[in-house]
């Protein structure tokens, strides 16, 4: 799915490391001692207490803390896996094939695949997404929202006690021309359930002026882009606001540290709008270290199609992510016919 | 405890970020800042601040009036800085104006008399307006504004990475 829900297109899903596909999953039964359930995709096993989950596979195991698991989980599973990999930690993650995923341990640690001790299994991308949405679904608290930034939401300790579907069951904003347009995605307002948020309580709530002749109602338009986002009500979810046939324009508020470690398969390009935030950028495949950028209000930059990424942001930030959707790129770039850095000079 | 304050860039007032290198190129991150840009350009230059096969986003300096563009496909304009109008028309016969084989913004040499207004819209920091196909448009700025675009690689398009970009 990606950005746009037909980004698969008519091309044939690439399989680089010619996996066969597992269709073998279990929801376990309610734990007596937690009252969660557990999961199990392929061999990977999931399982949560109180403060962790508990990843494991015949020869391994893993865990991380819920919070951050839940977090990064909401991500892969809104974003459909989003584009290319999602690095939970520097040990679990997703790959996305746009209709197959990969789930890997290891695969993108340096220590891991010099030991041989990745495993790697691959599945539908609809029956693999239907059983994360269940586990981030029963394993999030009636206080807890993944989406929010800390500041704003309660904690996920503990035993299980009640749940937060509206939370977990968002749908992310994809524009098809432009927010505001007639049938398109609909602007944001007190009304509509978005209030500014507290961070942007000194952003200007003007909506420009237009002056339509009868007749063009439905093409002279225009919004205030900056107010609905001072009106999100969630964190690290970039959202399509206008599309030019594959370029999606995707701002997103931030705030903390992007939940993932993102190794996007194409070139990414981020315009900082408001603020800054501050980019640790590691090579895709290693984890190893290849640089930090801070971004300030106007900075422009490119993420490689060959590293992987992780925000920090004190201060909400307005953050435009921009993407091409072209269902074509992951395969040039694997092939080498894309560059993946996307200017030379 | 005082409120949190939003900090946007303008021509006047803005701090570049940079980049810490641990083991890579700054070139890689193709690293620029809008502002920067639209203040050493010509009005109404539209240079390209971002690329990604044949989608750029341009940035450019609004100020006086400019000439009229159109396109073959939609485009969108975001004020960043300042205030600009929009003006629109609705193009009777786009096909003598606008060579259907090129993408992104082309200038017009003249807009033939008596095209239907379309309508007019006022641009502030934040504002993004539809430029729609079919539509020629042009910009009118009474002091120095910034203005983005998402369009595609077309015949007014700028590139000159060397001096927008750190290395």
């Amino acid at each position: 799915m990606a950005m746009k829900d037909n980004d698969t297109g008519d091309l044939k899903v690439a399989n680089p490391r010619g996996l066969p596909v597992v269709s073998d999953f279990e929801i376990g039964a309610i734990d007596n001692e937690t009252g969660y359930r557990s999961f199990r995709v392929g061999s990977f096993s999931f399982r949560r207490d109180e403060y962790f989950v508990r990843i494991s596979w015949p020869g391994g195991n893993h865990q991380m803390p819920i919070d951050a698991f839940l977090r990064a989980m909401m991500r892969d599973v809104a974003w459909g896996f989003f584009y290319g990999t999602v690095n939970f930690d520097g040990v679990f993650g997703t790959t996305n094939y746009y209709g197959e995923v990969e789930v890997f341990v290891g695969a993108m640690n340096d220590a891991y695949t010099s030991a041989g001790r990745e495993l790697i299994e691959r599945f539908r991308s609809e029956e693999l997404i239907d059983v994360f949405r269940q586990m981030v679904d029963d394993w999030t608290n009636e206080s807890y929202d993944p989406f929010a930034a800390p500041m704003e939401t309660g904690t996920p300790w503990g035993t299980k006690k009640g749940s937060n579907n509206e939370a977990v069951s968002r749908q992310r904003v994809t524009a098809q021309r432009m927010v505001g347009l007639a049938g398109d995605a609909p602007k944001r307002s007190d009304e509509t359930g978005y209030p500014v948020n507290r961070a942007f309580r000194d952003v200007g709530q003007d909506e420009p002026e237009v002056h339509a002749e009868p007749g063009f109602e439905g093409e002279v338009a225009a919004f205030n882009l900056f107010a609905y986002l001072s009106r999100s009500d969630v964190t690290w979810n970039p959202s399509v606001c206008s599309v030019v046939r594959d370029s999606l324009f995707c701002p997103t508020t931030e705030e903390f540290i992007l939940p993932v470690e993102h190794g996007n398969d194409r070139v990414e390009w981020f315009l900082q709008l408001s603020d800054e935030i501050v980019w640790d950028v590691k090579d895709g495949k290693t984890g190893a270290p290849r640089a930090v950028v801070t971004m300030r209000a106007g900075d422009v930059a490119c993420m490689p199609a060959d590293i992987r990424h992780q925000g920090y942001s004190n201060k909400r930030a307005m953050l435009l992510v921009w993407e091409n959707g072209s269902p074509a790129i992951p395969e040039m770039v694997r092939s080498g016919t894309a560059p993946v850095v996307p200017v030379r000079w | 405890m005082t409120e949190k304050r939003t900090e946007f860039g303008s021509l006047d007032n803005f701090q570049k970020g940079g980049i810490d290198i641990v083991d890579d190129d700054p070139r890689n991150y193709v690293f620029s800042n809008i502002y920067e840009t639209a203040a050493r350009s010509e009005p109404y230059e539209r240079v390209c601040a971002a690329k990604n096969f044949e989608y750029v986003i341009e940035v450019a300096r609004a100020e006086g009036q400019s000439g009229w563009y159109a396109c073959r496909h939609d485009e969108f304009v975001v004020c960043m800085d300042g205030e600009v109008d929009v003006h629109l028309v609705k193009l009777d016969a786009p096909e003598g104006l606008v060579d259907s084989s090129l993408d992104g913004a082309q200038r017009l040499e003249e807009l033939p008399d008596n095209q239907r207004k379309m309508g007019r819209v006022r641009l502030k920091r934040g504002h993004m307006a539809l430029l729609p196909v079919g539509a020629a448009y042009r910009f009118e700025a009474s002091s120095p504004a910034v203005v983005i675009f998402q369009t595609i690689q077309g015949a007014e398009t700028v590139e000159k990475w060397a001096e927008i970009c750190l290395a």
